[in-house]
């Protein structure tokens, strides 16, 4: 019952993750271990879109945060695209707004992970 | 009262968290965010029940969900009997005291969530109380 789809594809030199479905406990490993394997290769900036996503818990935010820390330690980037107010919310009073760059476009964010690392 | 009774497995999550969002769509006067709010509450709780029957060596025993629906307000208790609350596991710290550890942010965030959060000591094991209060009674 639990889903989770994540699509590897590439812009403008970016890996870009689209999320769909939940991030729980029970999927964010799914996350975790595609960014693993994309920073594996080489990829040290990556956009996760969110747009598809329906709920995120802790764990999520976990995941997220790993994989900012891993591309980050790789000299890269990561940015995220999401404009649902119920994940939005969740970011907010977590703190992690100030965490992450997160933007409402794809191209913005894909332009935000390109920023001083081209 | 609404009660649900599932295995402490992960991919159960999905639908417990289901299941209390249509019943608080359906119950007190709680906008779509609140009731999100409070799906997420009960979503972390429901895991770390299921964490402490892991750390309890008891995978997949029974986590019991009662949700109680009143004119304005809603109730939804998250029962284990995995041993009791181990505060040293589990400490209640501000939200973003370690926004680097991917565990531990659920008590922090349960308590942000809802109106009202009681963790209590039961025989054998947690309770946790989370309570959202509808539109009427916040006015």
């Amino acid at each position: 019952v639990v889903d989770l789809g994540v699509e590897v594809s590439k812009q403008d030199g970016t890996a870009v993750l689209t999320v769909t479905g939940e991030i729980d406990i029970a999927t964010a490993p799914r996350l975790r271990e595609q960014v693993v394997t994309l920073v594996g290769q080489g990829e040290t900036r990556i956009v996760v879109d969110m747009e598809g996503v329906d709920f995120i818990d802790s764990t999520g935010l976990g995941a997220l945060v790993g994989a900012l820390k891993r591309v980050r330690t790789q000299g890269g980037e990561l940015a995220i695209v999401c404009t649902r107010p119920r994940l939005l919310k969740v970011f907010e009073i977590t703190g992690l707004v100030r965490v992450f760059e997160i933007h409402e476009t794809l191209g913005a964010a894909v332009a935000a992970t390109s920023r001083g690392t081209a | 009262m609404i009660r649900l009774e599932f295995p402490a497995r992960t991919d159960y999550l999905s639908v417990v968290r289901a299941v209390v969002g249509n019943v608080a769509h359906h119950g007190p006067d709680l906008d779509p965010l609140r009731v999100n709010d409070l799906v997420l509450a009960v979503s972390e709780a429901c895991a770390n029940a299921i964490d402490a029957y892991r750390d309890d060596g008891q995978p997949g025993a029974t986590v019991e969900v009662d949700v109680r629906v009143a004119d304005d307000s809603i109730a939804v208790e998250v029962v284990d009997q995995a041993g009791g609350f181990k505060l040293g596991r589990a400490r209640p710290t501000a939200p973003t005291a370690h926004p680097h550890r991917e565990r531990g942010l659920g008590l922090p965030l349960m308590q942000v969530l809802t109106d009202e959060m009681e963790v209590a000591a039961t025989d054998g094991g947690t309770a946790v109380r989370l309570v959202m209060v509808g539109a009427g009674r916040r006015r």
